[in-house]
């Protein structure tokens, strides 16, 4: 039996019986509900393979990408609940609105900007450097928000940047070719940024690209420290 | 309070908890080897009464706890309380007054 959260933030858990499958997703589980159970049922999804962050919902209690999440590995005793993301405004049913989670992105300075013009020659940046190194670690962030809703910290401070805004602005300080580092510094200090985090590592725990933004945030921690105390910022 | 403000909030807050490391344990092992033979009062103030180096280290000690307590204070009225603001700073900076005042009244109560 699958209980799944309708409404809003006010709503109430549906229960549907959905048959096992060999290899089965949650996300599979959810289409299988909406396509011949329920057409009501709002949720989120686009490539089915783990590369454009959509389907993340909070499953058993655990926020988890639903298209690689095999039933299998999460189901007890033939149960499953599924739920919305928590940390963000709920659309509808299985649906949030993410706007903040990007508008946060946006905050933390995500965009790279680099002093070259297409004009020029692409800047060589040695793979084995420990710039690119880093940039690597936290590289491959597809954007789907298991961190922020895993983040204890966003529910109690609403203004805090969280893991995934914080992993991209490390991202880009540890990338040589960016030019915007001290301002981008500046927008992840503090209270809302970098500064809040109590290395709680549930992001780290559960992203499902294994990047640990807790990392890049001790990094941030370090740089904005020393820049700080050195003048430069 | 500015960015800079809270990154040296969080650095004092970094460099008291290990000055706070070392006085924890110092202390700790000297209570634990001082009351070997039971303890009392006078013993304690034989010990550090004209004592300028345990006037030192509680000193130290104080000082660090000012730093630190209020600072871990204030993410935790934040976050669980939801207090924000000017109000809440100059709260804790009274409260940081208010522990310097009765730590280094308690170092010189045994000092002098």
């Amino acid at each position: 039996m699958v209980r799944v959260w309708r409404g809003r933030a006010e709503g109430k858990y549906q229960a549907f019986e959905v048959p096992r499958h060999a290899s089965q997703t949650v996300l599979d589980v959810v289409t299988h509900i909406q396509r011949v159970l329920d057409s009501t049922l709002a949720y989120r999804f686009a490539c089915r393979v783990g590369m454009c962050g959509s389907c993340a919902m909070t499953v058993n209690g655990v926020a988890r990408w639903t298209c690689r999440t095999h039933v299998d590995k999460v189901v007890k005793n033939d149960q499953m609940e599924i739920a919305p993301l928590r940390n963000l405004p709920v659309i509808r049913d299985l649906v949030t609105d993410m706007s903040e989670f990007f508008d946060k992105w946006a905050k933390a300075k995500g965009q790279f900007s680099g002093p070259l013009t297409k004009k020029e020659d692409f800047q060589k940046v040695k793979p084995d450097s420990p710039g690119r190194v880093a940039v690597d670690a936290g590289i491959e962030c597809i954007g789907c928000a298991v961190c922020y809703s895993s983040c204890d910290v966003v529910s109690w401070n609403p203004e805090y940047l969280g893991p995934a805004a914080l992993n991209r602005a490390w991202t880009l300080v540890k990338d040589e070719r960016d030019s915007r580092k001290i301002e981008r510094l500046r927008a992840v200090a503090g209270d809302a940024g970098c500064h809040s985090c109590h290395t709680h590592m549930s992001c780290t725990e559960h992203c499902p690209k294994q990047i640990s933004p807790t990392a890049g945030i001790a990094g941030l921690k370090r740089e904005i420290a020393f820049a700080v105390l050195g003048g430069e910022l | 309070m500015n960015f800079r403000t809270q990154t040296f909030l969080w650095v004092a807050q970094r460099a008291s908890a290990a000055v706070l490391a070392l006085c924890v344990t110092v202390h700790l092992a000297t209570m634990v080897y001082a009351i070997r033979g039971g303890l009392s009062a006078a013993e304690i103030l034989s010990r550090t009464k004209g004592s300028v180096g345990w006037l030192m280290f509680y000193t130290v000690f104080v000082l660090a706890v000012t730093v630190h307590a209020p600072i871990g204070l204030r993410s935790v009225v934040t976050e669980w309380f939801g207090w924000r603001g000017a109000a809440r700073d100059v709260f804790l900076l009274g409260l940081a007054m208010l522990l310097a005042a009765m730590g280094m009244r308690a170092v010189f109560g045994v000092f002098l």
